[in-house]
């Protein structure tokens, strides 16, 4: 019989359809996965509550999982605790890098209105002179930066704490 | 049911979220600037989110075997609990951004009280919420003093708004014996002392804005009972309309 490392491992293979560079681990929303009841289940958190992905995602693991051999497997949506871009791994700001996605800076007060953008390297030259177009990016979880170095307009993946 | 009062208070909050989203989804291809169109819509989306979540918490305490989907599209006008300041139009930019903002202003706020509530999902969507919020508030606050300290003509319409949307705003503090009922039992926060907070809110960022707290305390209510504006029956024949003409219907 397989083990919940086995699973976590399988899903290692299944990526995310927004930036298909990312695997759902590598981005932090896959929680528990254990066996009860004869069944599976995979613990799911959304990065935001509106993400349309989470559908996408539930659907691929699930095919993923059949795929593997596992067909009694079930997918919980859990909102606590609540996702936070502190569970990107390493691997997977790096990742978010190479594909011209600047992974999340610590913005140290997020309390506060009306503080300073985040100073955001660019993904393509890496020069810190850069500035934040909008605040909303392509999707919920990203800003969208221009490079004033050299002018890369690009994608910022939000701190979210 | 056996928490009646606890299903209203969900629904008002999911109600809120969703018929706001509804209408910051009408400016999707329309928004006065690319980044607009995005921004608001992303709003919409979170808020759309955070509903999905209240709805499903709504029909386990409801206990019929509903769906989110069946308490979003398929209640009738009067079992809507949204407040009335949710559903008025969109009118302007300036109009959308302070009916925003003066949301805003008040659901962070009452979502950082809300994380303390022990009911576990309430709790959970709120901690969740609080961080969707607080992009949302800085983004408004940002537009309302770009615009009140902006050009003539820009400090004129976000006035306007303000003045006919002011009436709207007492309501978000509205409580009746749903929140006496809870409110005793713990469970959920007063809105007095959130009202405190938003009256800071609002009279920081309008002052920086250079615009002016209207003085006419002139005030409107009835959402939370049911009791809505013209405004609601043709936002809910948009949002109905395919479970309406097309029952059940999936994709």
């Amino acid at each position: 019989m397989v083990s919940a490392a086995d699973i976590r491992s399988y899903l290692e293979e299944v990526s995310d359809p927004e930036i298909p560079v990312l695997t759902i681990t590598d981005l932090g929303v896959v929680q528990q996965i254990y066996f009860q009841d004869q069944t599976w289940f995979v613990e799911l958190t959304p990065t935001y509550s509106g993400c349309p992905a989470m559908q996408q995602i539930e659907a691929d693991i699930l095919s993923k999982l059949k795929e593997k051999g596992i067909e009694n497997a079930q997918v919980k949506h859990v909102l606590s605790p609540a996702w936070t871009t502190d569970w990107i791994s390493e691997e997977g700001r790096q990742k978010l890098r190479l594909y011209g996605i600047a992974p999340p800076v610590n913005e140290p007060d997020k309390s506060a209105l009306f503080s300073e953008p985040p100073r955001v390297a660019c993904p393509k030259c890496n020069s810190k002179d850069t500035r934040m177009v909008s605040l909303f990016g392509s999707t919920a979880c990203k800003a969208h930066y221009q490079c004033n170095a050299c002018q890369e307009p690009f994608d910022y993946f939000k701190c979210l704490k | 049911m056996q928490q009646p009062a606890l299903f209203e208070y969900v629904l008002r909050i999911a109600d809120d979220s969703l018929i706001l989203g509804q209408r910051l989804g009408e400016w999707c291809g329309h928004g006065p600037i690319l980044e607009e169109d995005i921004a608001m819509t992303n709003i919409a989306l979170d808020l759309i989110g955070q509903s999905i979540s209240l709805y499903d918490f709504a029909a386990e305490l409801e206990g019929t075997g509903k769906n989110h989907d069946q308490l979003a599209y398929l209640r009738y006008e009067n079992e809507y609990k949204n407040i009335l300041l949710v559903e008025q139009p969109n009118g302007d930019f300036a109009m959308t951004i302070l009916r925003q903002f003066f949301f805003d202003a008040f659901r962070l706020p009452f979502y950082e009280a809300l994380m303390q509530s022990p009911v576990a999902q309430l709790a959970a969507v709120a901690a969740k919420s609080v961080k969707e919020t607080r992009y949302h508030l800085k983004h408004t606050s940002e537009w309302v003093i770009r615009m009140g300290d902006g050009t003539d003509e820009s400090h004129q319409r976000a006035q306007s708004a303000i003045d006919h949307l002011w009436r709207y705003t007492n309501e978000l503090f509205y409580e009746n014996e749903v929140d006496q009922t809870l409110q005793a039992e713990g469970k959920v926060p007063a809105l007095s002392a959130i009202r405190t907070q938003w009256l800071s809110t609002v009279t920081n960022v309008l002052s920086e804005a250079t615009l002016q707290i209207p003085t006419n305390d002139w005030k409107f209510d009835g959402g939370r009972e049911g009791r809505h504006s013209e405004h609601m029956g043709y936002i809910l024949s948009d949002l109905q309309y395919m479970q309406r003409a097309y029952p059940n219907m999936e994709w």
